[in-house]
């Protein structure tokens, strides 16, 4: 199919996706943020490739690294801090890349998902990838992002990506990016996040007037629980 | 529109001088924090409650019907009652109690408490901390307005044939405020009964209350208790006033660096940049307050901490005088200038008589005799509605 004569047959035109790397890579440029973009280029290949306008955009973690600190401390995020928060919420995939320091993922990845809003992610299609100095590290993503994006309740794609120093003479590495995009874009084509976020975001707790606003077309609050309930009167039957 | 101050009752070190007042130090300074409140002009005196150290507020009604009888005008208030771990029948006592020796000078704001142990320590489940409140204000609710009350919930035990004593002075019960930072529930039950909803204006970025502010002025528009305009609304704050601005700013940074809710985060003069906090001259806070009007909409109470973090009494006192001789009455007029002629004034138990009785005379509950057995029978006052007769657990 010839993208362009798609597009302009087609009366609203495709909006362009956002693919956000959020990488927690310290050097310039960082291996981390390396496997992140070889990645990101070919997911946005896939999608330009299916007549699917795309946008790749970055947030690195270490120009942040005060204002993180600044806000666990603080409560609230500063500006340039919340400008990246809002750049996460609007995503429409998320591939979140961090160096392994001392047996696990970096602090400052951490530290930043911390401050995170619990709703911000619901159901956002997600590359988990990390890089290490040794491939006997490989288990970190396993075993600390996958429990941190469940926590998020993101979807996370059945590839995840770690690069050991050996692996970048591996043409394995490629095939797996190759098999991690074709995943990640599947899941942006599916449109699998708004099908689950516009169906089910009532169901989910959230933080009343929190940065995941934009992530539904769901109302704001919802009146018709037991909550709302009692607080008008009613009665509740309390769930021990 | 009533302006005053609030505290947390914190005991907290003078980071400039390293002395922490003794316990008996500081309630002694937070009462006459209180009496000079009102020396200056100020409508309003609140203060928290806090189960544990290094805060002394663990009584409020007892600390505000001590001021109560130091003091002739001010409206004595909390920040906050916790309506979670309090029975609700004490807290209906407790407060109608204050409120006839307080002679109708009382109010109450209703909160939840985020200091996780105090929940279990009075046999409570913090993860139970919504429904708690929200089950806990329904009871008080009614406990103020019937004389006699048959109630079944989740939380406490049920009550049968139960009159709460005193009953509210002139049976109009004090006004209530609901407090919440980030729970739409606490806005629409305040919304649902047309009572007050009070943000606490600090520790978030400017206007990060507005959203839960909107939502009860929508939701007190549709229980029908008078237009969004019209909503009763309370803002916190905290402010620290000098002169000139850099003197207020120099004066108060040791305080702002060692607070424990602010130090070591963003700087004194980002923090008051980006959120409610008002450090600066006269003139600043009154802009800044101003601008609270221009984006809340016409409110009815504003609040400030000004006692926070160590900062010694007599501090306290020229911070008073300074707002109620430079701040306060230039906002009065201001804000009331700006004011639309729609906006509803601040409730006190004046008005709320007025509502209730107009020109008549308010109810005064005499109580039949005691039949013996220290209970008045089936109807507990004289005028009591027979309809609704006390009903009593059967015994033996």
């Amino acid at each position: 199919m010839n993208p362009t004569s798609s597009q302009n047959a087609h009366p609203d035109p495709e909006p362009t996706r956002s693919i956000v790397v959020l990488s927690g890579g310290m050097s310039d440029t960082s291996s981390s943020r390396m496997l992140a973009d070889r990645l990101a280029q070919r997911t946005l290949d896939r999608l330009t490739g299916q007549g699917i306008p795309a946008a790749v955009s970055i947030i690195e973690l270490r120009p942040l690294a005060a204002n993180i600190a600044q806000a666990i401390v603080s409560g609230f995020p500063n500006e340039d801090l919340q400008a990246a928060i809002d750049r996460l919420a609007a995503a429409d995939a998320v591939i979140a890349t961090t160096p392994v320091y001392k047996a696990g993922i970096s602090g400052l990845f951490k530290a930043f998902m911390d401050i995170l809003d619990n709703d911000l992610l619901i159901a956002m299609p997600v590359v988990l990838a990390a890089t290490g100095g040794s491939a006997r590290h490989a288990l970190v993503i396993d075993d600390q992002l996958r429990p941190l994006f469940a926590f998020m309740r993101t979807l996370t794609t059945p590839t995840s990506l770690f690069a050991a120093p050996e692996d970048w003479g591996d043409s394995a590495l490629t095939t797996r990016i190759e098999r991690a995009a074709t995943e990640l874009a599947a899941m942006v084509t599916t449109g699998i996040r708004s099908a689950i976020t516009d169906d089910a975001w009532g169901q989910y707790q959230h933080t009343f007037a929190g940065n995941a606003r934009a992530a539904t077309a769901a109302p704001e609050v919802a009146f018709d629980t037991d909550l709302m309930r009692l607080a008008t009167g009613g009665t509740f039957a309390a769930r021990a | 529109m009533q302006f005053g101050i609030f505290s947390v009752s914190d005991i907290t070190r003078n980071p400039v001088t390293g002395y922490t007042p003794s316990e008996a130090e500081r309630i002694d300074a937070t009462v006459k924090m209180a009496v000079k409140a009102e020396e200056v002009g100020l409508d309003v005196f609140a203060i928290g409650e806090h189960h544990n150290p290094p805060f002394f507020s663990s009584s409020p009604t007892t600390l505000l019907a001590h001021v109560a009888a130091l003091t002739k005008r001010i409206i004595l208030s909390t920040s906050v009652t916790l309506i979670t771990t309090n029975d609700p029948v004490r807290i209906a006592e407790e407060y109608a109690m204050a409120q006839h020796l307080a002679k109708g000078r009382l109010d109450l704001t209703l909160g939840r408490g985020n200091t996780v142990p105090v929940y279990p320590w009075f046999g409570k489940d913090i993860r139970q901390g919504l429904p708690l409140a929200l089950e806990n204000y329904n009871l008080l609710h009614r406990l103020w307005r019937e004389d006699v009350v048959d109630w079944e919930g989740n939380f406490r035990t049920p009550l049968q044939g139960f009159t709460s004593t005193p009953r509210p002075l002139d049976d109009v019960p004090p006004f209530v405020w609901h407090g919440a930072i980030r729970t739409p529930e606490i806005a629409e039950q305040a919304a649902y009964y047309g009572n007050g909803f009070f943000a606490n204006n600090i520790l978030a970025p400017n206007f990060h209350f507005l959203p839960l502010v909107n939502l009860y002025r929508e939701r007190f528009e549709h229980y029908g208790h008078g237009t969004k305009a019209q909503a009763i609304v309370g803002l916190g704050g905290q402010a620290y006033i000098a002169k000139r601005s850099q003197d207020a700013l120099r004066e108060f940074r040791p305080y702002f660096d060692e607070a424990p809710v602010y130090g070591h985060g963003a700087p004194l003069e980002y923090y008051a940049q980006q959120t409610p906090l008002s450090v600066g001259s006269p003139q600043q806070i009154i802009d800044k307050t101003l601008e609270f009007q221009e984006k809340f909409g016409d409110y009815q109470r504003q609040l400030w901490v000004m006692d926070h973090s160590g900062l010694p009494l007599a501090a306290v006192l020229d911070q008073l005088e300074l707002l109620g001789a430079e701040v306060v009455p230039v906002l009065r007029k201001e804000m009331a200038a700006r004011r639309s002629p729609d906006a509803a004034d601040a409730p006190t138990h004046e008005s709320l008589t007025k509502a209730k009785y107009g020109d008549a005379a308010p109810r005064q509950p005499r109580p039949n005799p005691n039949r013996g057995d220290n209970v008045t029978g089936t109807s507990p006052y004289q005028d009591s509605d027979a309809a609704t007769p006390a009903r009593y657990p059967l015994i033996g």
